[in-house]
């Protein structure tokens, strides 16, 4: 089995897009709504990591 | 205004839906290909075996069921109901003799998450599965 390395970006933004796509299908009744609701899901983990990554930054001073 | 108490929906025939269920645990998405959605079912299929693939390739730790205080049995035992809910994918790495221990370190820490979401997942797929076959969605 090959070994991954990723930084913190790259490995929460893998996890995101798995989620994202796995939420939008389980969660809504129709493809449209299922491709939207992916999409919010997967810009709400991006800016969620975006944003505390910045909170943990300024945290630390 | 008080809402209104939705009527309790009874439960499905066991055989209508047990299959589904069964087969959307062993194999991520084999619930929904059995309903005939196969769209669906390949990208849960490719989405959780993906994440738990990720999850091996990071050196994640899959979780052991352990007593202890109050967290050590929360995290222990529910990170090893996670990583069991992966089905085949866990069942096939436990067999071929992955035993990751547990070590510091980022990436294998992000692996370790990535194995028991990828369960989570499939536990949600399972479940969409089960509403499917019980004609609750479509």
């Amino acid at each position: 089995m090959p070994n991954m390395t990723l930084s913190h970006f790259e490995a929460a933004i893998l996890f995101s897009l798995f989620t994202a796509v796995v939420l939008g299908i389980v969660t809504k009744r129709s493809d449209r709504e299922r491709l939207q609701y992916g999409i919010y899901t997967f810009v709400c983990f991006v800016v969620a990591l975006v944003g505390i990554g910045w909170l943990m930054y300024f945290g630390h001073g | 205004m008080a809402k209104e108490k939705e009527p309790k929906q009874p439960m499905p025939p066991f055989g209508a839906w047990a299959p589904a269920v069964a087969l959307g645990w062993l194999i991520p998405g084999g619930g929904h290909f059995l309903l005939k959605r196969t769209g669906r079912g390949m990208l849960l299929l490719v989405s959780v075996t993906s994440m738990f693939l990720c999850g091996l390739m990071m050196r994640g730790a899959m979780f052991q069921p352990q007593t202890g205080d109050l967290l050590t049995t929360l995290i222990n035992t529910g990170g090893f109901i996670g990583d069991i809910c992966s089905g085949i994918l866990y069942l096939l790495s436990v067999w071929l003799g992955y035993n990751q221990p547990d070590v510091a370190g980022h990436v294998h820490d992000y692996g370790t998450k990535f194995l028991v979401t990828a369960g989570l997942l499939n536990l949600l797929a399972v479940v969409d599965a089960f509403e499917i076959a019980a004609g609750r969605k479509d």
